[in-house]
C-alpha cells in the first residue's frame, strides 16, 4: 500500500510508448545546451536500444512567440499540424518533444481540437492549401523527460556512478524544478500531476540522491516569455529565480534539475547574474548551485565525459558537483579543444 | 462588432472564462502579480462584467501585457477558469483592433516581432545562436562569449550540425521548409499581424521624432532597452 505523496503521484501515471518515436527539437536547449538533445538521443538510442527519428525537415512549434503575444492561435496550431504531418511522412505515430513549452503547445492544441472539433477542420483545411499536407493525430505525445523516467531503472543499471557523496557516501540533495507548462496546464498529461509532479523527483530516487522539498518548489522560473525577451522587462525573469534561490538556499542543494530548457537557462545564467550584482552566491564555497538537464544528469552518472556533454557552456560551474559525484575528468580540458586547434580566449567569471 | 461579442469568438476566452467567483487563488500564485503592476483576478472580474468602454481600456492598457503565460492561474482556479487564456484572448484583439499602441508595453510588440518572430521564418526557429549576444543577452556571461568566438570549432567538436543542411542541432533549415512557414504565416493571418506591427510602429516613430526603418533600429533600441533614456533625451530636445 502506497501512502502520502507516493499515492497521489500514482494517481497521475500515463502511458508512454516503448519505442519508435519522433523527436522534436528546442529553440531554447538547441541554443544554450548545444549537446544535450544529442546525449539524449545517444542515450535512447544507444544505451536504450530503442528506435527515434531525428528529422532535418522540423521546425519551432512557435511556443515563444505565441505565448509573447505575437502569432495568431491558428498560425501556431498550423506550424503544429505541419509537424504531425513530418511524423507521418517518416512513418512514426509516437510524438516525443525536448521542450516543455512545445509539449504544452501540442498538449493545447490537442485539447482544443477535442472541445471544438470544428476548429480541427479548419485547421486541416489551412495546412492543406499552405503546404499540401495531411496529418494523423499522435498515438503518444510526451516530453523527453518522460522517456529517461519511464527508463531510469535500466540507466540506473549501467550506471558507472549514484547520486551519493563520494567523501561522505551521503545521498546527494537535488532540487527538482519541472517546468510549468509540463503539468500545471493539464495535471493529467504529467506524471505524477502539478502538485506532486514526480517525472524528475522519480530519477533522484532511483539513482540513490534525496529530494529538496522547499517552499518554492513549484514557483515558475519567471521565464515570461515576453518579459525575458525584452530586456526593459528582464527584472520580472530574474525576481522570480531569485525567490527560488532565497528559498532553496537554506536546504544547501547540491544540484538543480530541470525538465524545462528555459528553466535550466535561467536557473543556471541568473545565478551568475546575482553572483556579479551582489555578490551573493548559493553554493558552498563561494560556487553556485550546478543546474544540469536530465539528460545531462543521465549522461554523467552513466560516465560520459562531462566536457563531450557540453557542461563547460553552463554559466554556473558544475565543477562542485562533479567532485561530489567523483566523476573522473581533467579540468585543463574544460576550454581547450578535443581536436587541439587553437581556441581563443575570453575573460572567464571569478565570481562563480 | 462589440469587443466583448468579438472576445466570445475566441476558444480562449471560451474555455478562459466559466464563472469567476473573485476568491482571487489567481492573484495570490501568480509569478507577475508579484512583481508588476498586474491583477488577474481583476482582470477577469472586468471582463465578466462585460462593460465594454472597460473592455477597451483594458486593451489600450499595460497591464494585459504583464502575465507571464506561466499558467500556474490554470491549476489552481477552484472553478476552472484560466485568467492566462483570457489574457491570450485581449492581446489577440488588443493587436487586432490596433488599440496596443495605445500602451507603452503593447508598442513593445514590435521588439518581440522583430527578434523570434523574424527569427521564426528565417531560422526555422524562435531563437538563433547567431542572433544572440552578451550586449543584448548580458545575462549570458562571459561562456557565451567564449562559445561565440569559438563557435565553429566548439559546435563542430560537441557534434552539431550547425549551418549545414541536415538532421542535427542547430543545422540551417530548408528552403523548402522555411518557404511552408512563411505560407502557413500568411495563410493565417500572422504575415498580416506583423505588417500591421510595422505600420503603426512607424507612426508611433513619426511622433516620437525616433529614426525607424528596420531591425535593430533607434525605434526598436527605444522598445527593447526601455523608454526611459529616450524619453530624457527627447526631453533635453524640447
Amino acid at each position: 500500500m502506497e501512502k502520502g505523496k507516493n499515492q497521489i503521484w500514482q494517481a497521475y501515471q500515463k502511458e508512454i510508448a516503448d519505442d519508435n518515436y519522433y523527436f522534436a527539437r528546442s529553440c531554447i536547449r538547441q541554443n544554450f545546451f548545444p549537446a544535450a538533445e544529442d546525449l539524449f538521443l545517444k542515450i535512447i538510442g544507444q544505451e536504450l536500444s530503442r528506435n527515434i527519428y531525428d528529422d532535418a525537415r522540423q521546425t519551432t512549434c512557435t511556443g515563444i512567440a505565441y505565448h509573447s503575444g505575437l502569432l495568431p492561435f491558428e498560425t501556431t496550431m498550423t506550424i503544429v499540424a505541419r509537424q504531425f504531418a513530418l511524423m507521418n511522412e517518416a512513418g512514426y505515430e509516437n510524438f516525443v518533444c525536448s521542450c516543455v513549452t512545445s509539449f504544452g503547445i501540442y498538449t493545447e492544441v490537442l485539447e482544443t481540437w477535442k472541445h471544438f472539433p470544428e476548429k480541427e477542420k479548419e485547421i486541416r483545411e489551412t495546412l492543406k492549401r499552405a503546404t499540401g499536407m495531411s496529418f494523423e493525430i499522435p498515438k503518444n505525445l510526451v516530453h523527453a523527460s518522460d522517456l529517461i523516467f519511464k527508463f531510469r531503472k535500466e540507466i540506473a543499471e549501467k550506471a558507472k556512478y549514484r547520486l551519493t557523496n563520494r567523501q561522505t557516501g551521503k545521498p546527494l540533495k537535488v532540487v527538482d524544478h519541472i517546468g510549468c507548462h509540463y503539468a500545471k496546464i493539464f495535471p493529467e498529461k504529467g506524471i505524477g500531476g502539478a502538485e506532486f509532479p514526480y517525472v524528475l523527483a522519480g530519477l533522484i530516487d532511483e539513482w540513490g540522491g534525496a529530494q529538496v522539498d522547499y517552499p518554492e518548489r513549484r514557483h515558475c522560473c519567471g521565464f515570461g516569455f515576453r518579459q525575458y525577451l525584452l530586456k526593459s522587462n528582464r527584472g520580472y525573469s530574474l525576481s522570480n529565480c531569485k525567490k527560488k534561490f532565497d528559498s532553496m538556499h537554506p536546504y544547501q542543494p547540491d544540484l538543480i534539475i530541470a525538465n524545462c530548457p528555459g528553466c535550466t537557462f535561467f536557473l543556471d545564467r541568473w545565478q551568475y547574474v546575482i553572483a556579479e550584482m551582489e555578490g551573493k552566491t548559493y553554493g558552498q564555497n563561494g560556487y553556485g548551485i550546478p543546474v544540469l538537464t536530465y539528460e545531462e544528469l543521465a549522461g554523467l552518472i552513466l560516465g560520459y565525459n562531462p566536457w563531450d556533454m557540453g557542461l563547460q557552456l553552463h554559466q554556473t560551474d558544475v565543477l562542485p558537483f562533479l567532485d561530489k559525484l567523483g566523476v573522473e575528468y581533467n579540468p585543463d580540458e574544460k576550454y581547450q579543444s578535443k581536436q587541439k586547434r587553437e581556441l581563443k580566449k575570453t575573460k572567464l567569471t571569478n565570481v562563480l | 462588432m462589440k469587443l466583448l461579442k468579438k472576445l466570445q469568438k475566441d476558444v480562449r476566452y471560451i474555455e478562459g472564462l466559466k464563472a469567476c467567483i473573485n476568491c482571487g487563488v489567481c492573484t495570490a500564485v501568480c509569478p507577475a502579480a508579484q512583481f508588476c503592476d498586474y491583477d488577474p483576478r481583476i482582470i477577469v472580474d472586468t471582463v465578466q462584467h462585460g462593460n465594454e468602454k472597460e473592455i477597451e481600456q483594458l486593451l489600450k492598457s499595460d497591464t494585459i501585457w504583464y502575465c507571464g503565460e506561466c499558467l500556474s492561474c490554470k491549476t489552481r482556479c477552484p472553478r476552472g477558469n484560466t485568467p492566462g487564456y483570457i489574457i491570450q484572448a485581449l492581446r489577440s484583439l488588443s493587436i487586432e483592433t490596433g488599440l496596443f499602441m495605445e500602451s507603452k508595453q503593447g508598442q513593445k510588440q514590435l521588439a518581440i516581432k522583430r527578434t523570434v518572430g523574424e527569427h521564426i521564418l528565417k531560422y526555422g526557429y524562435c531563437v538563433y545562436i547567431d542572433e544572440v549576444d552578451t550586449e543584448m543577452y548580458p545575462e549570458q556571461g562571459p561562456v557565451w562569449d567564449w562559445l561565440k568566438k569559438n563557435r565553429n570549432q566548439i559546435l563542430e567538436e560537441l557534434g552539431t550540425s550547425y549551418k549545414k543542411e541536415q538532421s542535427g542541432t542547430l543545422r540551417r533549415i530548408s528552403k523548402e521548409s522555411l518557404d511552408d512557414l512563411q505560407r502557413i504565416f500568411d495563410e493565417t493571418g500572422a504575415t498580416e499581424r506583423f505588417e500591421k506591427i510595422e505600420m503603426l510602429s512607424a507612426q508611433k516613430a513619426r511622433e516620437l521624432g525616433i529614426d525607424f526603418s528596420e531591425g535593430k533600429d533607434p525605434y526598436f533600441e527605444y522598445l527593447y532597452n526601455g523608454f526611459q533614456d529616450q524619453e530624457e533625451q527627447i526631453n533635453d530636445i524640447d
